[in-house]
């Protein structure tokens, strides 16, 4: 018996219109829990063999809606949304927070594969087992909170209507893209309540190649049994003890960050990473507090932290703007990033990346990476539609926001991402731009620098990661400490990183509580989590059709990081190239790779994954080493 | 005993300003009476049909109990210490008279359960209650005393709580 879990995946085939069952089997679950690896198994299995010819924005990539074994018992809700990144090209595993897993797992699925590409709009509706794929037309080109405001009105009726004498359900969970995934602006989220996302990866766009606007699920049934429900009740009991101990985490959320992150620990993105430090107090939590919240405490299913909260300016010139925290990332990203450091401008700047549904991070790099280059005189007003984007000025940035989601003038290479734009920018103006590009494989690098050595960072958090700038999945030079295969388990299993951040013996052990399986963080660290690591780090060194990367040259940290910190209490700082290679090297051979960084053949022979031999040929072939 | 006395009753208020939309609530609730998490088969439930617009609905105890005057098969009567409605699993038909009956349609009859559920108050002491005080939130909390009639007035369609709601958060004329 498979506990824990439904044992089947909805296969829905957008070209075809045509849905299946799939059977989700103990083996697969034991081999690869579920979200990221899960995915990562069956990105492989169905593309692996043709991955270099498959465009993440055409009909042939997959988009994977993933649960895992603790989703929904394991306080605290995400799924995970799994594909071909078209920023990194290889796999990148995203979690969206939501009552979506949750639903899902209550209908009776683990999860939706979703293939092909539909001949117009589609959203997926999911009552239990009343599956249909529906006209989206009117949809199509709505932003966040009125096409939430919109289709709830819209659909909730029938819901109740199918329940019939059964009496009125919750509403449905929905997550969507906006206009910037519509639009495959490649670094477009996929959403939920205006303000999650599931960010790194831009499969907003991989939705919005496929014309599927929305899925909306219900889910009525219980979650499925588990092996043994009285020891889980007490380990619940145990997580929410912890948890409500954390008195500054659960009132502030990480919205402290955007003070202390660059006032305290000097790795803030400061004017695209000029500087990691400012002192300006009025970034600080106590004003967005006092001015824009007007919720302090904002949970999904049966989260104890409720880290998040909800802004909305009532008034002034930014009234009707509607985000959370916002969270710090987006505080970093839209703010002292682009040399902002009003709460107001940064809700309403925060909220036009959830209304337009794009990864704040990413998009928010490229917004500093532009000015730099526009403070440089590299771009010219006349290059930027007339826009003058100044450090500060919320206003230029809104616009620019506006031109990469209509892909209009210098938005359509921006909407390409910052690395892609980088090159392209670097061959238009004949001048290496991408000295100035703070990413990692096609991904920007969360707001957590490395050059103070002061934030949870090393040296080479970036460098090696097999989802590049990721910063919830960096490595660590103790390979079992908090690094990539500590988070996999996160985003595999899948939880909230916020509720215990990597794999832990208490998570283990609700492993084990929910599908009886006898499993060890040993055997978590030595065979589970290498395995995905690996075959991640296959198909990423894989990559195409139109990006490659070479780990002699891209298994790097941004040039940037490696000037010294030109102000702040850290001044002075920055990592020695020679130190980074070193610890490169030993990470490499820790973890199995070869002195390129591919993963070598006895290792995958060892893992159970022999066939991913083929792969490593094509690799060297390419590389020609 | 008193007549007073007899009139004691338990009252769960509710304020959704307060609910973080965490449902640690439907969690505790239905591990205690189902014994596995299952959202819609808890006694309370939030509602959010608008993001950010939490809203617990779960029974007042009306002192006309219109579900249990309306129950085709004498499946429901009333807990004479607390005040709670009590359902009778086996007596059950799954008809749904008392959701119709009910001012806030708040019974529910879970998919492939064998009756509707209705809060039972945990026989005086309510998990849900003792969750969100032990989280901080309070947005649920425990009275205690005699009936008020104006509790009955708190019985309401979800979707009209929920957009009354949400007006009143958003600023907005309509939803």
């Amino acid at each position: 018996m498979l506990y824990g879990y439904t044992g089947k995946l909805l296969d829905v085939d957008l070209s075809s219109e045509s849905i299946r069952m799939r059977t989700l089997t103990e083996d697969e679950a034991k081999k690869w829990f579920g979200g990221r690896g899960l995915g990562t198994y069956i990105l492989w299995k169905e593309l692996g063999d043709r991955w270099e010819y498959v465009d993440p924005l055409g009909e042939e990539n997959l988009l994977l809606i993933l649960n895992g074994p603790l989703s929904g018992y394991y306080p605290g809700t995400k799924v995970a949304v799994v594909s071909k990144s078209p920023e990194s090209n290889g796999v990148v595993g995203s979690v969206l927070s939501s009552e979506v897993g949750m639903e899902l797992k209550t209908a009776g699925y683990d999860g939706i594969i979703i293939r092909g590409k539909a001949d117009g709009p589609r959203y997926l509706i999911i009552h239990d087992d009343y599956i249909e794929l529906r006209d989206a037309s009117k949809y199509w080109g709505m932003r966040g909170v009125k096409f939430v405001r919109t289709i709830i009105k819209e659909i909730y009726d029938e819901f109740i209507k199918r329940e019939g004498v059964k009496g009125i359900p919750k509403e449905p969970a929905i997550m969507y893209i906006g206009p910037g995934g519509e639009n495959k602006v490649r670094f477009s989220a996929v959403m939920a309540k205006w303000a999650h996302a599931a960010g790194y990866g831009g499969y907003g766009a991989v939705m919005g190649s496929k014309n599927l606007k929305a899925i909306i699920v219900k889910g009525t049934g219980p979650l499925p049994p588990v092996a043994n429900i009285e020891r889980l009740k007490e380990l619940i009991k145990q997580v929410y003890k912890r948890i409500f101990e954390k008195a500054s985490f659960r009132n502030w959320g990480t919205v402290a960050g955007g003070y202390n992150v660059g006032a305290v620990k000097s790795s803030e993105p400061v004017r695209n990473w000029q500087e990691e430090w400012h002192e300006n107090s009025e970034i600080s939590v106590i004003n967005f507090e006092n001015r824009a919240w007007i919720k302090r405490f904002w949970g999904d299913y049966g989260c104890p932290v409720t880290c998040m909260k909800i802004s909305c300016l009532k008034f002034g010139p930014y009234k009707g703007a509607i985000t959370d925290g916002p969270d710090y990332e987006l505080i970093a990203y839209v703010g002292p990033n682009l040399g902002i450091f009003e709460p107001e401008k940064i809700v309403y700047l925060s909220w036009l990346m959830d209304e337009y549904g794009l990864d704040a991070i990413n998009a928010g790099n490229i917004l500093g990476f532009t000015a730099e280059l526009f403070e440089r005189g590299i771009l010219t007003k006349e290059d930027l539609n007339g826009i003058e984007p100044k450090w500060g000025d919320a206003d230029a940035f809104a616009k620019l926001i506006e031109l990469i989601v209509k892909r209009e003038g210098i938005g359509k290479i921006l909407a390409e991402g910052t690395y892609r734009a980088a090159v392209k920018i670097s061959e238009m103006k004949n001048v290496d731009v991408l000295k100035y590009a703070v990413q990692v494989k096609g991904i920007a690098v969360g707001a957590h620098g490395i050059r103070s050595e002061m934030d949870y960072t090393n040296p080479i958090s970036y460098v090696p990661s097999v989802q590049g700038g990721d910063h919830t999945s960096t490595a660590n030079p103790l390979i079992k400490q908090k690094g990539e295969l500590a988070i996999i388990f996160n985003d595999s299993a899948v939880t909230c990183a916020f509720l215990d951040w990597g794999v832990s013996e208490e998570l283990i052990e609700f492993t084990r509580v929910i599908t009886g399986w006898n499993i060890t963080l040993e055997e978590w660290y030595d065979e589970i989590a290498l395995r995905i690591l690996h075959l991640q780090r296959i198909l990423l060194l894989l990559g195409g059709p139109d990006v490659y990367w070479d780990p002699r040259i891209h298994d790097d940290n941004p040039p940037r990081f490696y000037d010294p910190l030109p102000s702040g209490p850290f001044k002075g700082k920055a990592p020695k190239r020679e130190d980074v290679i070193s610890m490169k090297k030993q990470y490499y051979t820790e973890i199995g790779y070869d002195e390129y960084g591919i993963p070598r053949e006895e290792v995958l022979d060892r893992l159970g994954i022999p066939d991913a031999k083929r792969a490593i040929m094509r690799i060297r072939e390419r590389l020609k080493i | 005993m008193t007549e007073t006395e007899e009139r004691q009753r338990i009252w769960i208020f509710v304020d959704p300003l307060r609910c973080s939309g965490c449902r640690l609530c439907e969690i505790a609730c239905s591990l205690k009476h189902e014994n596995i998490i299952w959202p819609e088969a808890s006694r309370i439930r939030v509602f959010e049909l608008i993001p950010g617009v939490d809203v617990p609905h779960l029974c007042v105890q009306c002192p006309d109990y219109p579900c249990v005057n309306s129950c085709p098969t004498k499946a429901l009567s009333i807990d004479e210490a607390t005040g709670a409605v009590l359902v009778d699993e086996e007596k059950c038909v799954r008809c749904g008279v008392c959701i119709k009956a009910c001012p806030g349609n708040i019974p529910r009859i879970p998919n492939n359960r064998k009756s509707v559920v209705i809060c039972d108050l945990c026989g005086g002491n309510p998990a849900c209650v003792d969750i969100c005080q032990e989280a901080g939130y309070g947005a649920l909390s425990l009275f205690k005393g005699i009936y008020n009639q104006i509790f009955q007035t708190y019985a309401k369609n979800p979707l009209e709580k929920s957009f009354d709601i949400a007006k009143k958060m958003y600023n907005w004329e309509e939803i």
